[in-house]
């Protein structure tokens, strides 16, 4: 059972919007006494997944929570957007597919620096995206 | 410093001043005829695909204008990131310090006095 201890919402919409929101998760993690690789693993991912929704959706906004699961600490982002969403997820999660003109690490490697991954996405209507990291996880 | 940039990143970047910066440090090797480009990171608490693939793109560019590009300073939690998250930096030059990566440019520069003077453990 995971508890919401506390939420906090930035809308995200221009590129210099990024790095403030990096900021603010850096914040709940380090109130919840995560560590330096954890704080870095989450920051990053939550990076990617903010790019991702400049650059598809144009806009979207974030929600950060301070969660709890009896003794454990974390941080649980969301991640929603109202942009063109994504046709293939299975796809999309494969590393090396890009649509764009990256690289194709954001979703699959996003993935592997967190402890839970959640995508759902509908064509024409938006993509929410909700990650969760473990103080010690 | 003799024919290298030298690069400190004292604050996060955001992906435009990143490509801001990609673009200024080759303008500036093709202005300076450097031979070497020592970019400092120490300061850069995440690097992103985005900021690997602009560390990749600068030492791609900066070696076809015949200068090599060595990246320093990674804090370790920004290493273990990066490999999880699955990129390499791949044909990017890194190095512990500036100290040393200044000898990795010299050694590149002229392999000969590299092999007389190298006694530490080296970089690559």
């Amino acid at each position: 059972m995971i508890t919401t201890l506390s939420k906090d919402n930035v809308s995200i919409t221009r590129e210099q919007d990024v790095v403030p929101f990096r900021n603010r998760v850096k914040e709940q993690a380090v109130r919840i006494g995560m560590g330096l690789v954890n704080q870095t693993k989450l920051i990053t991912a939550a990076s990617e997944l903010v790019r991702n929704m400049i650059r598809y959706a144009g806009q979207g906004e974030v929600r950060i929570e301070v969660v709890s699961k009896g003794r454990e600490a974390g941080i649980r982002l969301i991640f929603s957007d109202n942009g063109p969403g994504i046709p293939d997820i299975n796809l999309a999660m494969q590393d090396g597919y890009s649509t764009g003109k990256s690289l194709g690490l954001g979703l699959p490697g996003t993935r592997r620096l967190v402890n839970e991954f959640d995508i759902k996405s509908t064509v024409g209507q938006g993509t929410t995206v909700t990650i969760l990291k473990w103080k010690n996880g | 410093m003799g024919p290298f940039l030298l690069v400190t990143i004292q604050i996060d970047l955001y992906d435009r001043l990143a490509l801001n910066l990609e673009t200024d440090l080759v303008n500036m090797v093709h202005k300076t005829g450097a031979r070497g480009v020592l970019i400092d990171i120490s300061a850069v608490s995440i690097v992103d695909s985005f900021m690997g693939r602009i560390l990749g793109n600068i030492a791609s560019m900066t070696r076809v204008l015949d200068a090599e590009t060595v990246v320093v300073g990674m804090q370790p939690a920004v290493a273990i990131t990066l490999i999880e998250l699955g990129l390499s930096l791949t044909g990017v030059h890194t190095a512990l310090d500036v100290e040393r990566g200044m000898a990795l440019l010299q050694s590149k520069l002229d392999p000969d006095e590299e092999l007389a003077n190298d006694n530490d453990n080296d970089v690559e």
